[in-house]
């Protein structure tokens, strides 16, 4: 394999382009001079074959779905569809502006509210806004939601959102971007959210509290009608974290729960790639009496004309630039599509019966914390027989040696040497056997030669990174501009 | 069966043999039965991919769009040139189909990539500092304005009208969130009115939030501003359109303390509005207190140089309700896109496709407003966009083009009801001297 | 890990020095094992003033990052400016990289805090 190790910046050449426009026939007009600036941006000089060149080897560093498996627990790593990519890529709905006349985008407006309607009917809820960038953003606008619903009726001390002690970061940190305080409930020895616990914390102070179920560990939350009840006779909320959506849909439906406001996350449910980190779509859900808040514009259809309507004195405003990732739900719709009402219960089957097996395959030789039936994902802690003390990092470390992607690792926070698999429905028996396989060879090498997993990765192209020198002293350009650092 | 589910009857049977279950359905005992759901999802069946693609086309063969229909409308968005090289690279799925890179080791095309997209960030803003990408310009500015006032400890941010209306909303409903003072100063003659802003810039305030080029197209005078809010020990924002950095002076040049923007016009879509690309760099002493991730250089165990995320322990991951942000997914694909448009186009292209869209913008306003039907709003310089105020309504012009194949302007009016019968018109490298020619005409012939 | 007898400890993990109506304070031993290598500090301003128990900074490691607490009310007298330029002092020698000096508003509150035993007792039963 060839090593490529250059930045962009280094391959350039004074002089070199790698672009043509057409000539300009237009004349030249003068740029005030107090206005222009004053030395050109320093950026790289370099022929097409460079560019392509560049780009092409650095995606070989990269591991991605394309390559194996990736059973990072929380991330729904599934499968993303190529039809999806052709789909977004359609110029009829990639070159759209979104400030065209209305009457001139109407597929795109129907597109967005029938995948409106389709979520509402997957999750049980009554309306959706399309708009939220991502899951975290769907967060913050689910909370602006709840409370201006308080405000609406008078309930403005209710300023305190609940979280579990397993929840995701993004929960407690949503919830102080928009100025509530966070209560943390803990979660009883099954992993679930402690009833009574809540039931302690529970007044007239308290907004709602925000959950995932299944939860962040893979668990079933089975006490979710109790923790409904007890929450709405406290006149509180309650907020579906969607993340764990793959794991329920022709099963079961948050709405149904009794969900007041939910996100998803089209990105992980809904095959979406996850793009190195984004773009995502966090949509929000919610049940009637929450509709009149929903952000503007709401996509309105009447006599089969689409519109947008701003005129919503309730809304909480607007969390981002025009409605959405229109370019993340025309993949979201493809998909939906494809998989057809009996596709999408199969695949929640599918990602919950491989979970399961995994975790049964797997248990013999790592500690389960919970033992018992998981959903879409699984929390395994440390090895069973670890005479060398071998930790999470280390096993993570190791497995990049046997080329598959590790767990998340050290979430939820509430586990010790935490690791989260979710293989999802889209791994076969095949692939699934090569990551219990490296699982099942570290758990051996744990004994009989830990030295190897305590200096992996060996078989990388690159070593362990120093993450420390990089936070205390952060180099995050190339140093090589002119100006000064 | 279908096919993104591998499982076949057998293999479906080798695991509920291992797990000693009958059917699928056992899995979810600990489900309450009554939520189940006792019949299938209100949808339709599968579909095969032939199927699906004529729902699409169908769809969007109802759109106009600048494939086939040459617009002169930018209001946030733009129709710019994009090189093939940028549709090679986020074509890819090593790119596309990579998570967040958490395990550096296996995910250095992504990192490298980010760390790349920060270097050129900093060098067209000419800040000291870029993170890896926020959701897009409005909420860039929100994240902006919350950096600004946990920094300086102060409780007041003052916007101009001028500003994105969206940006403006966005900016509003975040502040009233954490229950910041946002103040909005009036615009006169198109730019933000100076003396107003005198009045109201104090020792409460932590930062002005200028745009500039603004909504309107017009240059702000920065100069004058910036000395005014660095006086009060307050911080300057200000939101920029990559392209004009190519010719305009820079935030870095101007002083700036936050320099913040879109990057939609940096080799992505318009998508309808999404996803787009936020882009946010500063001056090192605001570094750690940025929000969204952030990749630094270092090296590994045998002196490899190689990229890591760093600064994590700010984020939500971390530091959960005291995280400086909320921000988990960002916008990585639409930094690799912009990335590969900057390296493509390069130190003289951005110059050149600068130069192209200031040209012809300018070319275009003269050549309308020969007509004296049509006359330019306010006389302040301006990059790519113009308001043109005229006799004529526009709903009448706006659909008369339309029937001639063409996209208007933005009609000012539903955001600044003084601007009545006004239409902001963008003009970018893409328009054609016969195209602008062609709008003249038609322009001309209104009555 | 080490404990020093001549200081008092926090539940927070850190060591108060009394010098006169002065507290000087760092973290331990315990913390910095816990932290892992300090990459980044955060401190109050001289004139600064806070109650007790309230945060009045931070320290950042790689995989986390912790609030420092002042178990005494009082004002900030003394920063430790070079202490942020060089964070791997306080893995190396915790207990010689003060953070800062408080003058105290009541000394009664110094109490609360654990003798060098009691908080060997703690540590051995929060692990």
């Amino acid at each position: 394999m060839r090593e490529y190790n250059k930045l962009i910046f280094e391959c350039s050449k004074e002089g070199r382009k790698a672009y043509k426009l057409p000539e300009s026939d237009i004349p030249s007009y003068e740029l005030p001079a107090s206005l222009a600036r004053l030395e050109a941006a320093e950026l790289p000089e370099v022929s097409e074959v460079d560019v392509i060149r560049h780009y092409a080897n650095l995606s070989q560093k990269n591991y991605a779905v394309d390559l194996g498996i990736y059973p990072l627990g929380s991330c729904t790593m599934k499968y993303n569809p190529k039809i999806n990519e052709e789909a977004a890529r359609i110029p009829g709905f990639a070159q759209v502006h979104p400030l065209q006349p209305v009457e001139t985008a109407q597929g795109a407006l129907q597109l967005m509210s029938e995948l409106e309607d389709m979520l509402c009917e997957i999750t049980g809820m009554s309306a959706f806004s399309l708009q939220p960038s991502a899951g975290a953003q769907g967060e913050a606008l689910g909370l602006m939601i709840i409370k201006a619903y308080h405000q609406s009726r008078g309930g403005s001390k209710r300023n305190k959102i609940i979280v579990p002690d397993s929840a995701h970061g993004t929960n407690p940190a949503s919830a102080a971007m928009i100025g509530m305080d966070v209560v943390e409930v803990r979660s009883n020895k099954d992993g679930g959210v402690d009833v009574d616990a809540l039931k302690e914390i529970l007044n007239d102070e308290i907004a709602g509290l925000m959950l995932t179920n299944p939860s962040t560990l893979g668990l079933f939350e089975k006490n979710i009608l109790e923790i409904a009840d007890a929450v709405h006779d406290a006149g509180g909320l309650l907020y579906y974290d969607g993340a764990n959506t793959n794991a329920i849909m022709g099963i079961t439906r948050p709405g149904d729960m009794g969900f007041d406001v939910i996100h998803l996350n089209l990105h992980k449910t809904f095959s979406t790639p996850h793009g190195g980190g984004g773009p995502g779509s966090g949509p929000v859900g919610v049940a009637g009496h929450l509709e009149d808040f929903l952000p503007v514009p709401v996509i309105t259809v009447k006599k089969n004309k689409y519109d947008l309507d701003y005129d919503r004195p309730l809304s909480v405003g607007k969390v981002k630039g025009f409605y959405g990732n229109f370019g993340v739900l025309v993949r979201a719709y493809a998909y939906i599509l494809t998989m057809g009402a009996e596709g999408l219960k199969r695949v929640s089957e599918m990602s919950v019966l491989n979970a399961n097996y995994m975790m049964d395959r797997l248990k013999e030789f790592y500690e389960l914390p919970y033992d018992q039936t998981c959903m879409h994902e699984f929390v395994i802690s440390h090895l069973k027989n670890n005479p060398a003390d071998i930790n999470t990092k280390q096993i993570a470390k190791r497995l990049l040696d046997f080329g598959v992607h590790p767990p998340t690792t050290y979430f939820p926070l509430i586990v010790h040497e935490a690791m989260m698999i979710e293989p999802t429905e889209t791994e076969s028996l095949e692939s699934m056997e090569e990551f219990i396989s490296a699982m099942i060879q570290i758990a051996k090498e744990a004994v009989e030669n830990p030295e190897i997993i305590q200096t992996a990765p060996h078989n990388t192209s690159i070593k362990l990174l120093d993450e420390v020198s990089a936070a205390r002293k952060p180099v995050v350009k190339w140093k090589g501009y002119k100006k000064d650092e | 069966m279908l096919p993104y589910l591998p499982a076949t009857p057998e293999d479906e049977n080798v695991i509920l043999d291992q797990l000693g279950l009958k059917t699928a359905d056992e899995v979810f005992h600990e489900i309450p039965q009554s939520i189940r759901l006792k019949k299938g999802l209100n949808l339709e069946g599968s579909k095969s991919e032939l199927e699906v693609e004529g729902i699409l086309k169908a769809l969007s063969e109802q759109n106009l769009h600048a494939g086939n229909t040459p617009m002169f409308l930018g209001a946030g968005m733009y129709d710019h040139y994009i090189p093939s090289t940028v549709r090679y690279a986020t074509g890819r799925s090593e790119f596309y189909t990579a998570y967040t890179p958490y395990q550096p080791e296996i995910s250095q095309g992504t990192l490298q990539v980010i760390f790349e997209y920060q270097s050129m960030i900093c060098a067209i803003t000419g800040m000291d500092v870029s993170n890896a990408s926020l959701y897009d310009g409005a909420s860039a500015a929100a994240e902006a304005a919350l950096l600004a006032s946990s920094s300086t400890r102060r409780n007041q941010i003052i916007v101009s009208e001028t500003v994105h209306p969206d940006t403006g909303r966005v900016l509003s409903t975040y502040m009233e969130q954490q229950g910041i003072e946002l103040i909005t100063v009036p615009m006169k003659d198109g730019i933000t009115d100076l003396e107003v802003m005198n009045e109201l810039v104090s020792k409460k305030t932590a930062a002005i939030l200028i745009q500039t080029p603004n909504f309107l197209g017009y240059m702000e005078q920065v100069e004058e501003l910036e000395k005014l809010i660095h006086q009060n020990k307050g911080l300057l924002i200000l939101s920029v359109d990559p392209i004009s950095l190519g010719l305009f002076k820079s935030p870095g040049e101007w002083g700036a303390d936050i320099a913040i923007g879109d990057g939609q016009s940096l080799g992505n879509y318009m998508s309808f509005g999404g996803p787009a690309l936020g882009f946010m760099a500063c001056t090192k002493s605001l570094m750690r207190k940025m929000p969204g991730r952030i990749v630094g250089q270092t090296q590994d165990t045998d002196g490899r140089r190689g990229f890591v995320s760093t600064l994590q322990t700010r984020e939500q991951h971390i530091r959960r309700e005291k995280a400086t942000s909320n921000i988990c997914s960002n916008q990585a694909l639409n930094a690799l896109a912009a990335s590969v448009y900057l390296t493509t186009m390069g130190k003289q292209g951005l110059q050149e496709v600068a130069r192209q869209c200031y040209d012809k913008a300018h070319y275009a306003a003269e050549t309308i407003t020969k007509s004296d039907k049509y006359r330019l709003a306010y006389n302040q310089p301006f990059f790519k966009e113009f308001p043109v105020i005229s006799s004529v309504s526009p709903e009448n012009i706006q659909s008369t083009l339309l029937k001639n194949g063409i996209i208007g302007g933005y009609a000012l009016e539903r955001n600044y009801p003084m601007l009545k019968n006004c239409i902001l018109y963008c003009v970018t490298e893409k328009r054609s001297k016969e195209e602008i020619d062609g709008l003249k005409q038609i322009l001309e012939g209104m009555t | 890990m080490t404990i020093l007898n001549e200081l008092l400890y926090s539940k927070e993990h850190e060591w108060v020095k009394v010098e006169g109506n002065l507290a000087r304070l760092g973290i331990t031993d315990h913390a910095q094992s816990e932290l892992g290598d300090v990459v980044y500090l955060e401190l109050p301003e001289v004139d600064d003033e806070f109650s007790a128990d309230d945060a009045i900074g931070v320290v950042e490691s790689v995989k986390a990052a912790s609030d420092l607490y002042t178990p005494v009310s009082g004002k900030v007298v003394e920063v430790n400016e070079e202490l942020p330029d060089n964070p791997e002092a306080i893995n190396e020698d915790p207990y010689g990289s003060w953070m800062i000096v408080l003058e105290m508003d009541d000394d009664s509150e110094l109490k609360n805090l654990l003798s060098p035993e009691e908080y060997k007792e703690f540590c051995e039963q929060e692990g």
